[in-house]
């Protein structure tokens, strides 16, 4: 009887192990490239002589950014070159930065993904960019810039999510997105207060604000259009434009705080 | 010689040192569910990727230097676990060696199934990138191992054997029905409390003791229904616990055996409810937050300890019959010998 509980210890710790060898092992070597869904195919898409530029501007006093503290991991205390939380970057104008514009509706046919690699730093344990646009298909590279761990943990609604440790400095990671999806957040769970958010669109007629707040879609065909604007805090806010060939329409968001 | 002595096959009475390895091994349990509690609470849950190994390290041989931010919280558990792991085959292997009480020996077994299990689900919730219903099964199965390894403390207790089988019996059935709903009630609670965490519905009634300025819900999502369902069963845990211990302070006062332990549950369970509403004022601080996870978990072992010392008679049928065949196994030895 003795012998049989333990013949059954035994076993339980065998399948125990071989389950565990046969468990994902996030940690990649030093580059990646997984298998990529469908990207976004060829034709049908076309480009025209519009554009569609503006501003994006707040209404009202910004929440001051508050200080991080990074004591959980000396080496980015050591490494950061900026600790302020970066939701509200207010430039001059009360032009908000960091506002995901992109044409939410009106665009028909497919495009091809760029062969252009979008790199996502993690420097001074932030992301850089920490608002950015891709299209499906799309590769962007993740990069380990600091001298410490990192891990990637992307949690979309649509796409796949996924979660891979970087612990060594230059590590990089190749990932695509199959499908739209607008905003796609990422995070890391080491340095709870790393966070970036990327937009995934089937066309390339999107743009990021940067402190001045403007921003320049350009390429459209003449058409008509809803054109969303999106920001982590103050949520999304939609207007419609209309663009002949070759003219450049002019829009403003303003979002209100308080 | 010491080791030959534990060693030795006994009847029912208690190992002292297998008692004190026993509580050891209960610390280290309570231990590793705050430090559980202090993963969920910090959102330190995915920071090591991989499973078993830590960033493609063995578990045992991954950096102390490298134990930063999230990471601190989710290895030092797996940490943590390893550790309890370890001391549950031995008490499994010690159990079984010293133990003559058949369903001790498959209770120290059941301990250690429990803990391969926990690991396991622990692993798998990692890998599948936390799914509520793994991260819910890991948090109920921990109590369900706390529980049953303070259970098997008091099981080899000197008191269990010496002082409580000497008693009367109670002869109070009230009190055996309190005392067998009300763990089954704290447990139900502790559930609904995991749901709640691992939904991220814990602030999603923001105000305490009032709901939302009012009694009651003036809209129904299904966080607001997890974290209501908590609150209406911290007042039946309350309720119960109020009437048990009334119950017994009244009728059974002389009874310290029970007295303590319904003192002491009763102030657990205050503390806990004023825990509770203070981790909603501190929109869910991480030491709140942890602490109410743990009194949680001293909240339901104290109820089994009580419930178990209530049924106490139930037990000394089985033993004193499983120590009266020992005594015969030893007189027809004796005889055979003798012949």
């Amino acid at each position: 009887m003795q012998y049989r509980r333990v013949w059954t210890f035994v076993s339980i710790i065998a399948v125990t192990a071989t389950l565990a060898c046969n468990s994902r092992a996030d940690v990649p070597p030093v580059s990646v490239v997984p298998e990529s869904g469908a990207a976004g195919g060829g034709g049908g898409g076309t480009t025209g002589t519009s554009s569609v530029n503006g501003m994006v501007t707040i209404e009202g006093p910004a929440p001051m950014a508050e200080t991080i503290r990074m004591n959980s991991d000396p080496v980015c205390v050591k490494e950061a070159t900026m600790t302020d939380t970066e939701y509200y970057i207010v430039g001059g104008d009360n032009g908000l930065g960091n506002v995901f514009v992109y044409v939410k509706e009106g665009i028909s046919g497919t495009y091809p993904s760029p062969s252009e690699t979008l790199i996502l730093d993690q420097a001074g344990c932030r992301y850089d960019p920490h608002v950015f646009g891709l299209q499906v298909g799309q590769t962007v590279q993740i990069v380990n810039s600091d001298p410490t761990l990192h891990n990637i943990h992307a949690t979309p609604a649509v796409n796949p999510e996924f979660n891979t440790g970087q612990p060594i400095q230059g590590m990089t990671l190749d990932r695509t997105f199959d499908q739209p999806e607008v905003m796609l957040p990422f995070k890391c769970d080491v340095h709870g207060w790393m966070n970036a958010y990327v937009g995934v669109l089937p066309h390339p007629f999107f743009d990021t604000t940067a402190g001045a707040g403007t921003f320049d879609i350009s390429n459209l065909p003449a058409g008509d259009y809803v054109l969303e604007a999106w920001h982590e805090m103050l949520g999304t806010q939609t207007q419609n434009v209309t663009v002949a060939d070759g003219e450049t329409a002019e829009v403003t968001f303003t979002f209100s705080v308080g | 010689m010491p080791v030959i002595r534990f060693l030795h096959p006994v009847g029912h009475f208690s190992m002292p040192w297998l008692h004190h390895y026993i509580r050891l091994l209960a610390t280290a349990s309570l231990l590793l569910i705050t430090a559980g509690g202090l993963v969920t609470s910090t959102g330190s849950g995915l920071s090591v990727p991989d499973w078993p190994n830590t960033y493609g390290y063995f578990m045992f041989s991954f950096p102390l230097s490298k134990m930063v931010g999230g990471i601190f919280y989710e290895h030092g558990h797996r940490l943590i676990a390893s550790i309890v792991g370890l001391l549950t085959i031995g008490l499994a292997v010690w159990i079984s060696k010293t133990d003559r009480r058949r369903w001790v020996k498959r209770l120290g077994w059941t301990a250690l199934g429990a803990v391969i299990v926990q690991g396991t689900l622990g692993g798998l919730t990692v890998i599948y990138f936390l799914p509520p219903g793994i991260s819910i099964s890991h948090a109920g199965l921990a109590q369900l191992f706390f529980a049953l390894i303070v259970s098997l403390a008091i099981f080899t207790s000197k008191g269990w054997h010496s002082r409580y089988d000497q008693r009367p019996p109670l002869n109070d059935r009230v009190l055996s029905r309190l005392a067998l709903f009300t763990p089954i009630l704290i447990y139900a609670q502790i559930l609904v409390g995991a749901t709640m965490r691992h939904t991220d519905a814990g602030l999603a009634i923001p105000d305490f003791p009032l709901i939302f300025g009012g009694l009651w819900p003036p809209v129904w999502t299904a966080g607001i229904s997890i974290h209501f369902a908590h609150r209406i069963g911290a007042l039946l845990v309350a309720t119960v616990v109020c009437a048990m211990a009334g119950h017994i302070l009244y009728h059974h006062a002389s009874r310290q055996e029970l007295c303590r332990p319904a003192l002491l549950l009763t102030s657990l369970v205050l503390i806990q409810i004023a825990l509770g509403g203070w981790t909603i004022w501190s929109e869910k601080h991480v030491a709140i937050n942890t602490a109410h996870v743990a009194v949680g978990a001293l909240v339901w072992v104290t109820a089994v300890c009580l419930t178990l010392r209530v049924h106490r008679e139930w037990f000394a049928t089985d033993e004193q019959t499983q120590h009266r065949d020992t005594q015969l196994e030893g007189v027809v030895t004796h005889s055979e010998a003798q012949a």
